[in-house]
């Protein structure tokens, strides 16, 4: 279980060496994706439109912030993670066509997103849910936002963070998914309570 | 006294001391899973949420982005006045919070789907009334978050199976929430009464601290049963693998009919936010589970 600090853009052997269990730090650029922007990148990459900004190498947050605007400036007061599994349906082709290496939530992914972090080379970093401080003091400048009309959780902010974590890495890009492990865990430990408790299975 | 004006700042201090400093048996149970947690990764995530805590301490920032749906407990003694005047209060204050604090505005019309923006609307803040003997007033105030309450669950048990069939329900509610409520959490577990009064003594026992059993030695045996049995899980700290998949376990119960066996499980995240206040007859206040934080 090591520790790795990236810095962005991240490059595929850089992934590639991470295992499960590992612990990873940010530092560079992350961009906030929830349903409706994932919805919306893959529907302009099938138009041929640009998006607003290139996230070759960069981290996806599964996150909807609180932010204020100080003057002109925004800020994130508190960015914790949102439950990824909901964009399961869209990370496969978001890996596929826009080449981001890490993608950051809770809660975890399925097969789908699994195998294409194995075949394009991307890792889940999962950040602790609720622990919207740490993650709102590790953003050191709200970059930018675009696609603000989706409303603020649902847009693109692009944040500059520095040492942004801990993130576990809970899929490797070798299919290896850490909340599948720990699902086959607890129904051989479900065995153990139930005889413990009395109770049949 | 003015009661409106007294509930108002009483209820807006309960909510900002809720939001932004974690009752001491949470924190002391959090800190008690870290020393003892052998999986590393269960280790690394128990220090981010200890981190996370000391910062919106220090910071006086709301300790998760989920502010929650806001429920109020409020035990009238029979002799207080202007008892009519307590609602409008209690809702002009969850403004208040929502604006300076901030508070996420997190009450959504289910129908239009769209955000009251203030975290008020039907219902909401909801009050729990209950009427004790007495002249104060006293005002608890939850913050329940979402992820947890997605996974709270109510069931219809076979009462021919007894209390083995409620251990049954609570594991398998634990296990399929999994990672969801962002374990460690703390169930609220009640058997009997009905369909709606199980959920309801589920959730209202989450408010019992941590370091409190039931005092029926029966009940409170079962509270540790089940504890142990969830840590068994080895779901661990945001389903991540380890040890701690509960902080705590408390069960009530309420009578049932022959046939029934109502059973219920209030899941609160690690960020169980609550606290505590009395309003004595001539105004005075005493804030009791957050001394000198206001």
């Amino acid at each position: 279980m090591a520790v790795y600090h990236l810095k962005t853009p991240i490059s595929e052997e850089e992934i590639r060496k991470l295992k499960v269990n590992d612990t990873i730090y940010i530092t560079g650029t992350i961009v906030t994706a929830r349903d409706q922007a994932h919805r919306r990148a893959l529907e302009y990459f099938k138009q041929g439109k640009p998006l607003p900004i290139n996230l070759e190498g960069l981290a996806v947050f599964h996150c909807g912030p609180v932010v204020s605007k100080e003057g002109e400036k925004w800020v994130a007061v508190a960015a914790g993670p949102t439950t990824s599994t909901r964009m399961d349906i869209f990370e496969d082709e978001f890996i596929k066509n826009f080449k981001v290496r890490v993608v950051i939530g809770k809660g975890g992914m399925g097969k789908r997103t699994t195998d294409a972090m194995a075949k394009y080379g991307a890792v889940y970093g999962a950040f602790t849910g609720g622990a919207a401080i740490l993650a709102a003091k590790a953003i050191k400048n709200v970059r930018g936002v675009e696609w603000l009309d989706l409303g603020t959780p649902e847009a693109l902010w692009i944040f500059e963070v520095e040492d942004f974590g801990p993130l576990t890495v809970a899929i490797d890009s070798h299919g290896n998914n850490l909340f599948t492990d720990v699902a086959k865990a607890v129904e051989e430990n479900r065995k153990k309570i139930y005889e413990k408790l009395g109770l049949q299975l | 006294m003015d009661i409106a004006k007294v509930v108002e700042d009483v209820a807006f201090n309960l909510l900002k001391q809720a939001v932004i400093y974690l009752p001491e048996d949470v924190k002391k149970a959090l800190e008690k899973a870290y020393a003892e947690e052998t999986s590393e990764t269960g280790k690394t995530q128990l220090k981010a949420i200890l981190d996370n805590i000391e910062l919106a301490e220090k910071y006086k920032a709301p300790v998760c982005q989920d502010t929650g749906t806001i429920i109020f407990y409020a035990q009238a003694g029979a002799e207080v006045r202007n008892l009519d005047k307590v609602e409008e209060a209690l809702v002009k204050a969850t403004r208040r919070a929502t604006k300076e604090i901030p508070l996420r505005p997190n009450a959504v019309d289910p129908f239009t789907q769209k955000n009251s923006g203030d975290n008020t609307g039907r219902f909401i803040p909801y009050i729990n009334w209950e009427i004790v003997p007495g002249d104060s007033l006293e005002l608890t105030v939850m913050t329940k978050g979402g992820g947890s309450e997605n996974v709270c669950v109510t069931g219809m048990l076979v009462p021919g199976e007894g209390i083995n069939g409620l251990k049954k329900f609570v594991i398998e509610s634990v296990i399929k929430a999994g990672a969801q409520p962002c374990p460690p959490t703390i169930l609220g577990v009640a058997m009997g009464g009905g369909a709606d009064i199980a959920m309801k003594l589920a959730k209202k026992a989450l408010l019992r601290p941590l370091d409190q059993p039931n005092p029926n030695p029966e009940i409170a045996k079962l509270e540790k049963e089940l504890y142990e049995a969830a840590n068994m899980t080895g779901i661990g700290p945001m389903g991540l693998g380890g040890k701690t998949t509960v902080l705590g376990v408390h069960v009530e119960y309420a009578f049932r009919h022959p046939a029934s066996f109502p059973a219920a499980v209030a899941f609160n995240c690690w960020a169980a936010r609550r606290a505590t206040a009395r309003i004595h007859a001539d105004g005075s206040v005493e804030y009791l589970t957050h001394k000198g934080l206001v």
